[in-house]
């Protein structure tokens, strides 16, 4: 089979792909366990990791880039390489949001204040789970797991409306404490955003596989139930 | 058919060069002032079919066809059209500039006069500026009328055959790999030409280059050799370039276009 060379470095970039997949899934996981030990030492190791995020998501659009103007895709492979800069940009911002955890953790320092911790530990587990399971579907082109994983986005929206009457509550309760309280807000609108993103990336999933754009739950950037 | 729509029809069309079916059974529309692009592997009948168009084939002795094409409704096979009179309305440029060893002014103005123009000297003057305008070639050889169409440039000599054919004009343009031979530059400025003439003509174009095709035409014919004894070529799939080029339908489409083929 010709195209080789093209079939070879696509590989490669989507091996990149993975690795900037797995950055993020680490930094969301390191963000709420920053959280949860209240340790601000790994909140800034975090802080740098995405710096190294940042960098590889333009080392990522270049090479894509590059292989649009050298090797001119077409129908299918082309498909792939706008998805691929889509979800690139998409684990991009969700990096962005572990590292807003971090910022929370930072701005807590050791001061008082209510954690919801078993749900926001649940909730970045789910979405973490989202996201590994919808690179894979990603990279392998598979559109029926990448149609059925966004259902699951429900326990994360649960899990989020119950740390949101906690954290309401505890503001309710101890009015001195809202400054901080306030944050954890912050923490878990990151997250809910970040399994909204999985959606994202398997909307292109789809896109990339049968050609067809269409939103898999019709929920878009203003849904996000704040 | 809607003839306002659709200027060419194939029905059921099959190509014989003696035995040999080299183009089986094609049916598809050509729309009026859209540019269709007809690609797929050499030797798949593409250039068959575009000659078919004007009748063209017919100048090969063994050539024989069935089947109807269509032009605003009627069949040009039919025993009481005249082909001259077919070739006039759809005009014909080939792959290698091919213009008359006469000056520029004589390559439009002797089809014209062949054609039957019995008008005065500033009436020709006339035509031949406008024709060799509406190839975007007069500011480039207006002082120069009476030198050879040879003296000028590859890519220019296409567009003297452009404007060769436009001069007469005809309502539909067939190019046969018109800007094959010419360099990206060249290539490009027939392109943009295209796209001013399908204002006022049809354009079918036959070419080997996809990413020309996707550039340049609104709709795209993908043809293959199909068969499993004798192997014939006819139209696997046909739609809107946009679409051919970013989720065709038909998976040997898919892998011509992707470069998967063979």
């Amino acid at each position: 089979m010709p195209r080789d060379t093209l079939i070879r470095q696509i590989n490669q970039i989507q091996d990149e792909i993975l690795i900037l997949g797995s950055m993020v899934e680490q930094a969301t996981l390191s963000a709420v366990q920053a959280l949860k030990n209240r340790d601000t030492h790994l909140a800034h190791e975090i802080f740098e990791q995405d710096q190294v995020i940042n960098e590889k998501r333009f080392a990522i659009e270049n090479a894509i880039i590059t292989l649009m103007a050298t090797q001119q895709p077409m129908a299918r492979d082309l498909r792939g390489m706008t998805a691929m800069l889509e979800v690139n940009t998409e684990l991009e911002r969700m990096g962005d949001y572990a590292k807003g955890i971090a910022k929370v953790v930072t701005r807590i320092g050791e001061g008082e204040v209510v954690i919801p911790i078993q749900e926001i530990e649940k909730m970045a587990e789910i979405a973490v789970s989202m996201l590994h399971r919808a690179l894979g579907a990603f990279i392998s082109e598979n559109s029926s797991q990448a149609l059925a994983i966004p259902k699951e986005d429900d326990q994360v929206d649960e899990l989020f409306n119950q740390a949101y009457r906690k954290i309401i509550e505890a503001m309710i309760a101890n009015p001195n404490l809202i400054d901080h309280t306030n944050l954890m807000l912050w923490v878990i609108h990151n997250l809910e955003r970040l399994a909204d993103r999985v959606t994202n990336i398997c909307e292109r999933t789809v896109f990339s596989a049968t050609g067809e754009l269409f939103e898999i739950d019709g929920m878009d950037e203003d849904d996000a139930n704040v | 058919m809607d003839n306002n729509h659709y200027i060419l029809e194939t029905q059921n069309l099959n190509i014989y060069y003696g035995n040999f079916l080299a183009v089986k059974d094609v049916n598809f529309k050509v729309h009026r002032h859209q540019i269709t692009a007809i690609i797929g592997p050499s030797g798949c009948g593409k250039s068959t079919l575009l000659r078919a168009f004007n009748r063209m084939n017919e100048l090969v002795p063994s050539a024989r066809s069935e089947g109807k094409i269509l032009f605003n409704g009627e069949d040009i096979y039919d025993p009481s059209i005249d082909p001259v009179e077919v070739r006039r309305r759809i005009g014909m440029v080939f792959q290698k500039p091919n213009p008359f060893p006469k000056s520029i002014y004589e390559n439009i103005a002797w089809g014209l006069k062949i054609n039957g123009f019995r008008g005065s000297k500033s009436e020709l003057d006339d035509l031949v500026e406008q024709a060799l305008r509406g190839a975007a070639l007069w500011d480039e050889v207006k002082d120069k009328l009476d030198q050879s169409g040879l003296s000028l440039s590859g890519g220019q000599q296409q567009r003297l055959c452009i404007a060769r054919a436009i001069a007469i004009k005809p309502e539909v343009i067939l190019m046969d790999e018109p800007a094959s031979a010419l360099d990206p530059i060249a290539t490009l400025k027939i392109e943009d030409l295209m796209r001013e003439l399908k204002e006022n003509y049809t354009i079918v174009i036959v070419t080997h280059n996809m990413q020309e095709a996707a550039r340049v035409s609104d709709y795209t014919a993908m043809m293959m050799l199909t068969g499993n004894e004798e192997r014939s070529g006819t139209v696997i799939e046909f739609d809107r370039t946009d679409l051919i080029f970013t989720r065709p339908k038909d998976k040997r489409t898919e892998d011509y276009i992707t470069g998967r083929f063979g």
